[in-house]
């Protein structure tokens, strides 16, 4: 699969595999990890295990100094990736070699300020070079996204907004007009971290954001287990997983090889959850 | 109907529908916190134009913060300023002890109106924590306080004070486990406890509506203080200063004197051990544009938009932002802004206390430093306004160790 063709890598093939999902009737699984932790070439293993084990898509975190949107877990894997000096460059590193492991699309989630301090085209043009497929912008909200969008057009990224369960319609249908790739549709009000059940807010959401748009809308926050990614592949069009796969890590810390075994294995059992009928 | 005391700029320097003053200012937030924070701007442009809601405020302002503060002027002080006339403003006499009460029970009346029961809040060195514990009892709302766990150490007292007051304060113990942390870990709050929670932000930064919303409730201290000395010393002064760590303060006493164009605006920021140093709060001097908490501003960041970690002595000022409207006076020119380390703070902190009988909280100390400078500047024909925005009870413990003042360090 290394060998990719002018497209793949862009937001045509995060499409594709989303529609192939969609074709074998279940949920696409994407899964989240924060580049450079618990360093840069063990974040590239450890993302490419997730895409070999069972994940169809990857989110590769920028990590942060001020993650606002983060829970404790997540907080932990950035403050250990800054620690060690991880840069921009080693994201786009990961963003990189996971696609050319692999072959699949692989997407960047960042804080804004990271991106607008780099610059937005020169972000975007290097990542798109590194072949990825898009961004995750979760504190730019649409009101403030034309820059950025300008320059995902121009290289083929994907721009995938985030909605809310207090996200009123006509703002869905805002959201979702400006967004390309598919809608992250968050499950809850909270931020980042496993919970016991995944919200009844989540379906409602994803209900009334497909009202608004032919986009696939994928489901995040909260979910950890096989059971639960079953539960959201029955209404939603993909299963986002972070902290779990990010906690996996955490329980094995200085043991890279055990840490790489215990996200295969929950890619596996969350893969076996979204075809779950 | 006009009103004494809650004075919002309805005409001035107002900024933009999207929220900004000049590039700065703006709306970064998640999604989730979209409909929250459009409500807070919604209830307020409301309550701006309920004559109930000034009238209860101002009443609030008057019988319960003991409005109007008094401008006291302190000449013993002042023969170490070159000679210059120096007035304080005297925000430490406020009920709480600072400032910070007039944005508070602004809020806190909006709190109210929007039917919301439980308020959160961000303190640094405790002095809108001890604010919005008093307003929460006042108001019989539920109330929760993040402190960086640095900050719940140097200020003790006020976390006595908060917890006396029945609010709950979490230490915070993420990152730099100061200001910053602590708002981080409120945002955090805010997003999962929205639909009860009003997060009652302490200073002119944050998503708009908060900067020009804070703003407007401070506005009363220029205001006051513009009148005040113009009876007084019978023209406006040649400057006015304040410090900035977030900028509420210096912006409620700047605001009135923008039209003002013969009045020096000076913002006083925390230099820690020097700008040179590395180990400094000084936004405006050493920052950059960039977006923290919510809004477009100057930011101590590094050139991947990794925020660096401040230091100032002073906990209120050890902030790695600054209000929006700050960076766009500071980019128009109209104010100027200065750095000011911790040893000069202290200097003039002991300063005013043993001159005047005034002892100043260290945030207020570096305006106090500040304007000694500019007073040998200016000269004897020198006229200097100085916002004392809060009392120094709080920084007892701090100034005791830096000074040696407890028997055992004096041995």
């Amino acid at each position: 699969m290394a060998e990719t063709s002018e497209l793949t890598g862009r937001r045509e093939l995060l499409a594709a595999t989303l529609a192939a999902a969609r074709a074998e009737n279940r949920a696409a699984l994407v899964g989240y990890l924060p580049a450079g932790f618990p360093t840069v070439d063990g974040g590239i293993a450890a993302c490419t295990a997730l895409l070999e084990s069972g994940c169809d898509v990857v989110e590769v975190g920028l990590p942060h100094s001020d993650p606002v949107l983060d829970g404790p877990v997540i907080q932990t894997a950035d403050d250990i990736a800054l620690r060690g000096g991880v840069r921009i460059a080693d994201v786009l590193r990961t963003v990189r070699e996971a696609h050319a492991a692999t072959g699949a699309p692989v997407l960047v989630m960042t804080y804004w300020n990271p991106i607008d301090r780099y610059g937005v085209e020169r972000f975007a043009a290097e990542l798109a070079a590194a072949g990825g497929a898009g961004c995750i912008l979760p504190d730019l909200p649409v009101e403030e996204a034309d820059l950025w969008r300008k320059a995902a057009d121009e290289h083929q990224l994907a721009t995938v907004f985030v909605v809310a369960p207090s996200s009123r319609d006509e703002r869905l249908a805002k959201i979702t007009a400006a967004g390309s790739g598919f809608v992250y549709a968050a499950s809850l009000m909270g931020v980042t971290g496993t919970r016991e059940s995944v919200g009844r807010e989540a379906a409602d959401l994803v209900a009334r954001t497909r009202a608004t748009t032919d986009l696939p809308v994928c489901v995040g926050l909260g979910v950890s287990n096989a059971e639960q990614a079953a539960e959201v592949a029955q209404f939603a069009d993909g299963v986002i997983v972070g902290s779990a796969f990010v906690k996996r890590l955490l329980d094995h810390e200085g043991d890279l090889p055990a840490g790489l075994a215990a996200v295969r294995e929950l890619a596996a059992d969350l893969a076996a959850g979204v075809r779950r009928h | 109907m006009s009103t004494e005391f809650f004075i919002p700029d309805n005409e001035g320097q107002v900024p933009s529908a999207a929220g900004y003053f000049g590039a700065f200012g703006g709306k970064f937030i998640p999604e989730a916190l979209v409909a929250a924070v459009d409500e807070v701007a919604a209830e307020y442009d409301k309550a701006k134009a309920d004559p109930a809601f000034a009238a209860e405020l101002d009443d609030l302002l008057v019988n319960y913060t003991g409005r109007p503060s008094a401008l006291t002027e302190v000449p013993r002080f002042a023969r170490h300023a070159g000679g210059a006339r120096i007035f304080l403003k005297r925000e430490d006499l406020n009920h709480t002890g600072s400032h910070k009460i007039n944005n508070v029970l602004g809020q806190a009346l909006l709190t109210r109106r929007m039917g919301k029961t439980r308020v959160i809040a961000e303190t640094g060195a405790g002095q809108h924590g001890v604010a919005t514990a008093t307003a929460c009892a006042l108001f019989g709302l539920e109330c929760t306080i993040y402190m960086g766990e640095v900050d719940t150490k140097r200020q003790a007292l006020n976390v006595a004070r908060m917890r006396m007051l029945g609010a709950e304060v979490i230490p915070v113990t993420s990152g730099s486990r100061t200001l910053k942390d602590a708002i981080n870990e409120a945002f955090r709050d805010w997003v999962a406890n929205v639909d009860r929670t009003h997060y009652l932000f302490g200073t002119v930064a944050g998503p708009h509506p908060f900067p020009a919303m804070v703003r407007d409730f401070h506005r009363v201290i220029g205001v006051e203080a513009r009148r005040q000395i113009q009876e007084r010393a019978g023209r406006l002064p040649d400057a006015v200063a304040a410090c900035v760590g977030g900028g509420s303060n210096a912006i409620g006493l700047f605001h009135a004197f923008i039209p003002d164009t013969g009045v020096r605006l000076v913002g006083l920021e925390a230099a820690g051990h020097g700008v040179d140093s590395g180990e400094h709060a000084a936004t405006l001097t050493a920052g950059e544009p960039g977006i923290l908490h919510g809004s477009r501003s100057y930011v101590l960041q590094d050139d991947e938009g990794q925020i660096t970690e401040p230091y100032s002595i002073s906990a209120g000022l050890d902030y790695p932002g600054i209000g929006p409207e700050h960076s766009y006076l500071k980019d128009l020119g109209r104010a100027e802004y200065r750095p000011v380390t911790d040893e000069e703070a202290m200097l003039a902190l002991r300063l005013l206390s043993e001159t005047e009988g005034i002892i100043p909280a260290i945030e207020s100390a570096h305006a106090l430093a500040g304007a000694l400078d500019l007073g040998r500047e200016l000269g004897s024909e020198g006229l200097i306004l100085v916002n004392l925005s809060g009392r120094g009870d709080k920084d007892m413990d701090t100034a005791a160790r830096y000074f040696g003042l407890y028997d055992e360090e004096a041995k």
